[in-house]
């Protein structure tokens, strides 16, 4: 499947190869780079590319180019899918995934990608087996392998492949048994330029760190499921309960995962917890334009709406931006074209105003459109939805485990068009 | 050469790039080659293990990187052998990355593999495995061949899987292994295991894909395992099964559509008699038909693969998906539109993917994805090709009645920045146009201001899309003709030139009085045009020529001779063929008469397609369908076949993986019951219904022991069999039961999962080899509770008659507790697993194991040999005591001549002390036996449980058998219901507890009752007057009232004008006094103490009812 990983960095350098089959030449990349050109934007890549005798199949994470070469049919999406499963192993390895990162760390890169795929199809991708058979670096065991000059390999040989449950391991041991949900929503809307919904979704997902000992089976029950339109589990989730009983049952991973993610859709009414007052207007002479961008508070459900930050793309014209912000601060990077104003928390008493002017290229003409408005936001102890986690039964382990659950509502794809 | 060329790779890669290990060595870069890494062949030399792993560490660093380590291919392999797990890793990777280069060095290691295989240790044997398949080494083919075919039988699990990993590496090694592979391959397909599954399905898929015959026998096990295996051997497995079952069962979409077929045919028919003849053909041939009903295989493909639209894995669910669109039944495909739309909030690489097949999707089953248009819905933060992608579905979604919305978006997408997505979104707004009639003029309209636009790039697309749509009705539009031939002096983009130009010569006859003018300006600017645009101004002079000779006759000269000398020979060419065809000459032939027929015809407007359309044709979801063109290697999805191949060649004779299977069945059928039932008509025969409860599988079982075992022993040993074979059995019968048996929920959430997986062990029914200890310890426990019965019957008095009849009636139920304790012993090594918790266990699960039986087995086989053997089920010998009431279960009438009486027996159950024993009467009121009685599927109240009778095999016509079955009613009156079924019927029946039924008596002397009252005070003691009814004249008869009410035992009292009684609530254990104080006359006191309320006051009403009557 599989036959081989190049990385390549967003200056197309390409620092890391790594062969599962036969060693396919990195010249094989010059058709990447081909396409890296023609698409501008690191967006645009096409994620699979045809070269005369391999597919180039790639995904652009935290500024690298993963770029995999396939001979064969294969379902792109596996591959896909499989690549982010790479880059989330590195995040969760190493708290990041980047260059720098990837590059000191190379053994333990090589030893992960060995374990990864046998043969290029994937063998251990569940994070728990993988840290058994290699552990993850830490500042202590750095230290101590400095001194002691072992290394990252686990000494043990792993039992979790081996068990019924591949996502734990047996023989987890804590003395605080505590178990954290966090209800993450996020809100995905378009509100036209009047700020009537054109559109608007939420989509949630419950990230969920649980420590605890042995093998408690844990039962997690909402007081509204029926709420949730559309969800997918992590594999540890038992989807017959859900479907007979809408709990969510399942023996957790160690750690953190993420225990489910949902989607509330379009047909149910959505809150919008922002409205967005806005005048953006470029004049037909003296290259110039004005802004004036007014935030307030729609329907929050009576909790502080924070972290807002409202980001502009101007339109190539603009050179810069000469403005008045009540609140916050606002930063126009000429290069990039974006403006952005972080506003910080709401005030519903004395509302948050951008005003000023733009100064455009001398005589190009005033561009077409208006830009649109992207709203970042965030909402503490709340799930906009109105999703409640009912209770959290645990079974098969005596001990009395510490329980929370936190709520947040943040804007996901939150878009005012002008 | 060789050296010299690797010193300049060196130099090369290392050159551009910054160092980032610390490599001594490579600091020496400039030094002699061959001294490069002389240290760290020290390093690798030295006795040090921290030397060693420091030097590996660096060589795979270099490796990573893509320099050349190969010349410490020597000192490298030397440590193969190496103790250290660390080094050891570290030089398997090295190995395999250079084995393949320096092959007779390779071969140093070899034996330390060998040696690997037969390490105890499993994943020693299956990492050695590993490394030794992937040395491409082909001398030791044969070696690896051995090696997979024993690691192919190995009982670990993992290093079977190992070897189905090894077998496409030696495959594309020697393909001429191929035949001995596919015997392996055959051979791990069998395996049971969901480790092994997925990988075996990767090697059949990459060394033999059209052994298609080598899945029957797996089918059923892989669709069964699928929702186990992990997520990657998920997608291969869907993929595979996909193909596999469009070659073996019949299209559902059949009767759909041969008639759309003959619908379109029906459109065509006018132009083509032939056709209409053979189209009435096909009509009459259409009724004859059958109709189409599925494969049972075929709904259980479809079934298990539905819960997977719910993973996480984006791959997973376009597999589901795909399969769902080339195998479902149209009616059903809908359900896959609301997962791929969820896939659009994944990383944009995904929504590319998940984009391309939708759209495809959208063309064909446009309907399935209209409810999520919105989510189609463009932001101008997606990448380009996302936008595009989008714009496409949107476009294949549109239809009459949301023509305006998608407009209304278009519209803004018009104002976008980025104009590619810009003069995309001007070809989807003409490709609504042309597609829906009643919004071609506002299209054009809209089109027409947009031609005043002050980006070129904009008013080109639009030009070019106008052209498009014009040439669908020109005479209304002659004005927007007009206004195109001004934007000819400004547009400078070729393509929308030449199209304008295009239009002006179609049409010139609509404005002919710009056309001349035209080409007038055109002929002055010809030698700079491009070719496209020169081209059209041929045609354009050719067709004013022909129509309008007399202004433009010399003007048509002109631009031939420009053209006749022109540097591109296709403009020559075409000058030559026009000037030829359209100026008469005396050479000329017949053609130039028709020449005005030739360019002026009426020409068929261009129809707008999607890109995507007939791209179905490639499986959904795979490489190709995403490129449009054939990948290698890719298998073509097979059409389905006229007739369905036998479907007996999915039988499989020898269930040995029945464990497994019938593990899954129930856990599937659990799960489908509430969520399938309705919607799946017809998916009735696979399901694996009710081999839920014991009693169920029971029934198989009855018969497989009728041939293992006969004689006295018959009854117990046909319960011990409880045989593997019984799974197969089971299976064929479902199919035959009704529908209905889906209706279950899985209950018990407070199931642990320790005795769930004793459960687990008791369902999969192996055969237990009888448990001496156990037995004799059983035996001696029931000898006591036996003793404790005597007890209590002889201070309640009233039942002692009827002991022994009690006593015999237990005997058949006797069977099941012995099977208990020895599941309880096996238990503990049973391994956990967490997708068994799914089938709790109704019964069982949740009850604690306790191994008390009422009645030892040797018991048993004592009364047996008494000769009672049937007629120690006549309903005389257990006729119950006549103080106890019955309850009907179930009316004869009703039951079709069974009916069903129960009662209360009031003595304690054994097996669960916290049980309420429910003695229930089967009487057979047909000709014709009944067999298989048993219970299914209870629906409790949380936290109540049932223990069930053992099933009763036969019950001959006229016969009545009496059973005992424990229920936890949790001290509730909750109903517990339940199905009670034979083998061709199941009736709903409910039972229902008076609240005097679910206590026990309890003992207590008068002080204890004293100091127990003061306890339950307040809250917890009820009292009500009462006048006592005219019989209840003496003290006797106020017992006798109380304790029929309720079962309660007498407490001693000193005063004659107190009765008093206690009890405990079978559940709970909370005492219950009572106590009835008479007065003078009729009046009384009646006071009931309980910590339960609740059955303090209905027992209180309850109490109240019998004594006043």
């Amino acid at each position: 499947m599989i036959h081989s990983l190049f990385l390549i960095n967003n200056g197309g350098d390409l620092f890391l190869e790594k062969h599962w089959k036969s060693v396919i030449s990195r010249s094989v990349c010059d058709y990447f780079f081909e396409a890296r050109e023609k698409a501008v934007e690191p967006d645009n890549v096409p994620p699979v590319i045809r070269t005369p005798h391999h597919y180039l199949i790639n995904i652009y994470r935290e500024k690298i180019f993963f770029v995999s070469v396939i001979q064969t049919e294969v379902p792109p999406l596996f591959v896909i899918e499989f690549l982010h499963r790479i880059a989330e192993t590195f995040q969760d390895y190493f708290g990041e995934c980047s260059e720098t990162i990837i590059k000191d760390n190379v053994v333990i890169v090589y030893e992960l990608l060995e374990e990864m795929l046998d043969n290029g199809f994937p063998l251990a991708t569940e994070s728990n087996i993988l840290k058994e058979l290699i552990r993850p670096p830490t500042i202590l065991r750095s230290m101590v392998n400095t001194i002691t000059g072992s290394s990252n390999v686990g000494e043990t040989l792993p039992t979790g492949q081996l068990s019924t449950i591949p996502w734990r391991r047996a023989g987890v041991k804590y003395t605080n048994n505590e178990a954290y949900f966090d209800v993450v929503e996020e809100i995905d809307a378009i509100l036209d330029k009047s700020g009537t919904t054109v559109f608007a979704e939420i989509q949630g997902v419950i990230d969920a760190c649980v420590k605890m000992s042995g093998m408690p089976d844990l039962t997690l029950s909402f007081m509204n499921p029926r709420l949730l339109d559309d969800v997918s589990f992590h594999p540890c989730v038992r989807y017959k309960r859900w479907e007979s009983e809408r709990v969510i049952s399942f023996i957790p991973p160690d750690g953190n995962f993420q225990l489910m993610s949902y989607h509330i859709s379009a047909q149910n009414l959505v809150a919008i917890p922002v409205y967005v007052k806005q005048n953006i207007s470029f004049f037909e002479t003296g290259s110039s334009g004005r802004l004036d961008i007014t935030v307030g508070p729609k329907q929050t459900m009576g909790k502080t709406v924070e972290c807002l930050v409202v980001t502009v793309h101007m339109p190539k014209v603009v050179l810069s931006a000469n403005l008045n912000a009540t609140q916050g601060t606002y930063n126009y990077d000429p290069v990039t074209k974006i403006l952005l104003w972080d506003i910080g928390k709401l005030n519903p008493q004395k509302l948050p105003n951008l005003k000023g002017s733009l100064s455009l290229q001398s005589g190009a003409p005033k561009p077409e459109e208006n830009p649109s408005l992207n709203i970042d936001l965030k909402i503490q102890q709340l799930a906009i939805s109105g999703l409640k986690v009912n209770r959290l039964d645990m079974y098969g382990e005596k001990y009395k485990p510490f329980k929370g659950v936190k709520y947040v509502t943040k804007a996901g794809k939150f878009q005012v068009r002008t | 050469m060789s050296a010299s060329s690797a010193f300049s790779d060196e130099k090369g890669g290392s050159s551009g790039e910054p160092e980032y290990g610390h490599d001594p060595a490579s600091g020496g870069i400039f030094s002699s080659d061959y001294k490069r890494h002389d240290d760290l062949k020290e390093m690798l030399d030295s006795n040090k293990d921290s030397l060693k792993l420091e030097a590996m560490k660096r060589i795979v660093a270099m490796i990573a990187r893509g320099k050349n380590a190969s010349d410490l291919f020597p000192a490298v392999v030397k440590n193969v052998a190496c103790k250290n797990i660390e080094v050891k890793k570290l030089v398997y990777v090295y190995l395999v990355r250079y084995a393949e280069e320096q092959q007779d060095l390779a071969l140093l290691s070899i034996s330390t593999f060998q040696r690997g295989l037969k390490d105890p240790n499993q994943l020693i044997r299956a990492s050695a495995l590993r490394v030794l398949s992937s040395i491409r080494v082909t001398i030791i083919v044969p070696i690896m061949m051995l090696a997979i075919k024993e690691a192919a039988s190995d009982m670990s699990p993992y290093v079977r899987k190992t070897a189905a990993h090894a077998i496409p590496k030696l495959h594309s090694l020697d393909p001429e292994q191929k035949d001995q592979l596919i015997e392996v391959i055959e051979k791990l397909l069998a395996d049971k295991t969901t480790l092994v599954a997925g990988s075996v399905v990767m090697a059949f898929e990459e060394v033999c894909p059209d052994r298609i015959d080598l899945i029957h026998k797996n089918y059923r096990k892989l669709c069964n395992l699928l929702i186990d295996v992990e997520e990657w051997g998920q997608v291969v497995i869907i993929n595979m099964l996909t193909r596999y079952a469009r070659t073996q069962f019949l299209n559902p979409n059949v009767n759909e559509s041969l008639l759309e077929e003959s619908g379109e045919r029906a459109f065509y028919a006018s132009d083509d008699d032939e056709e209409d003849e053979d189209k009435k053909a096909e009509e009459a041939a259409l009724p004859k038909r059958k109709p189409y009903v599925m494969d049972p295989d075929h709904r259980l493909l479809l079934r298990n693969t539905k819960p997977l639209l719910q993973s996480r894995n984006a791959a997973v669910v376009m597999a589901v998906a795909q399969l769902y669109f080339h195998l479902a039944p149209k009616a059903e495909v809908g359900v896959i539109a609301k997962a791929l739309v969820r896939l659009m909030r994944s990383h944009s690489e995904v929504q590319y993917v998940v984009l391309q097949n939708v759209a495809t999707m959208s063309i064909k089953r446009r309907g399935m994805f209209e409810p999520y248009l919105k989510s189609f819905y463009i932001r101008s933060t997606d990448p380009t090709q996302i936008k595009i992608l989008k714009l496409e579905v949107l476009t294949n979604l549109a239809n009459e009645t949301n023509i305006s919305t998608i407009l209304r978006e278009f519209q803004t997408y018009i104002k976008s920045m980025d104009k590619d997505f810009v003069a995309a979104s001007i070809q989807a707004i003409g490709r609504c146009a042309t597609n829906i009639g009643e919004v071609r003029d506002t299209c054009l309209n809209g089109l027409v201001q947009l031609l005043s636009n002050r980006d070129e790039l904009v008013v080109a697309e639009s030009v070019v899309v106008i052209k498009k749509l014009l040439q669908m009705q020109p005479e209304q539009h002659s004005d927007i003709i007009k206004h195109m031939a001004k934007l000819i002096d400004n547009i400078q983009v070729p393509m929308a030139r030449a199209s304008i130009l295009w239009l002006i010569g179609e049409y010139c006859e609509h404005v002919p009085k710009i056309s001349p003018d035209v080409l007038r300006k055109m002929a002055k600017s010809f030698t700079n045009e491009e070719d496209i645009v020169k081209l059209q101004i041929i045609n354009l002079a050719a067709k004013l020529y022909l129509t309008n000779s007399k202004q433009t006759k010399l003007l048509t000269q002109y631009v031939l001779n420009l053209a006749k000398y022109d540097q591109n020979y296709d403009i020559r060419d075409r000058a030559r063929f026009i000037r030829q065809l359209i100026v008469p000459t005396d050479k000329s032939g017949a053609l130039s008469k028709y020449a005005k027929k030739l360019f002026l015809a009426l020409k068929p407007a261009p129809v707008l397609e999607s890109p995507f359309k007939d791209r179905d044709h490639f499986q959904l979801g795979s490489l190709s369908h995403l490129l449009n063109a054939k990948a290698g290697g890719y298998q073509e999805l097979p059409d389905w076949p006229e007739s369905a191949p036998d479907p007996s060649v999915r039988n499989v004779e020898i269930p040995d993986w029945s464990k497994c299977t019938s593990r899954k069945d129930r856990k599937e059928k659990k799960v489908e019951k509430p969520f399938y039932s309705d919607s799946d008509g017809e998916s009735g025969p696979t399901e694996s219904a009710d081999s839920e409860s014991d009693s169920g599988s029971r029934s198989e079982s009855a018969s497989a022991s009728d041939e293992s075992a006969s004689g006295s022993e018959s009854e117990e040993s046909g319960e011990e069999t409880e045989s593997e074979e019984e799974d197969e059995e089971e299976e064929k019968k479902k199919k035959k039961r009704p529908d209905k048996t889906k209706a279950k929920k899985p209950v018990e959430e407070s199931a642990e999962s320790e005795q769930s997986s004793g459960a687990e062990d008791r369902k999969r029914g192996r055969k237990v080899v009888k448990n001496q200890k156990s037995a004799s310890e059983s035996e001696s426990e029931s000898e006591s509770s036996e003793s404790e019965e005597e007890e209590s019957e002889e201070e309640s008095g009233e039942e002692s008659e009827s002991d022994t009849d009690i006593r015999k009636k237990k005997t058949p139920v006797s069977k099941q507790p012995p099977k208990q304790s020895k599941k309880e012993s096996k238990k503990e090594t049973q391994e956990m697993s967490l997708l068994d918790l799914d089938d709790f266990e109704p019964t069982t699960a949740t009850a604690p194991v306790t191994p008390v039986n009422f009645m030892s087995s040797s018991l048993v086989s004592d009364l047996e040999g008494l000769s009672l053997t049937d007629s120690i089920l006549a309903p005389t010998t257990i006729a119950p005591s006549g103080s106890i009431k019955m309850y009907e279960l179930l009316h004869r009438i009703k039951g079709e001549g069974l009916a069903v009486e129960y009662c209360f027996s009031r003595q304690p159950f054994s097996p669960d002390p916290n049980m309420v024993a429910v003695q229930i009467q089967f009487t057979n009121n047909t000709n014709s036996e009944t067999k298989n009685l048993h219970i299914e599927e209870p629906k409790l109240q949380s936290g109540m449980r049932v223990r069930e009778f053992s099933e009763i095999e036969v019950l001959a016509a006229g016969d009545s058998v009496t059973v005992v079955m424990g229920i936890d009613f949790c001290d509730s009156t909750q109903a517990a219901n339940f199905q009670l079924c034979t083998h061709t019927r199941k009736f709903f029946v409910t039972i229902q507890p008076p609240v005097g039924e679910l206590m026990t008596p309890a003992f207590l002397t008068e002080n204890d009752f004293k100091k127990e009252q003061g306890k339950l005070m307040g809250m917890n003691e009820i009292s009500e007057k009462l006048s006592l009814g005219e019989k209840c004249v003496n003290e006797h008869i106020i017992v006798e009232r109380v304790t029929a009410t309720a079962n309660l035992s007498r407490v001693p009292c000193g005063s004659d004008k107190e009765c008093r009684f206690a009890g405990k609530t079978v559940s709970s254990g909370c005492l219950v006094l009572v106590t009835v104080a008479t007065k003078e006359g009729v009046g009384a006191q009646l006071t009931v103490n309980c910590e339960k309320m609740v059955i303090g006051t209905m027992l209180v009403k309850d109490i109240l009812q019998a004594l006043s009557q």
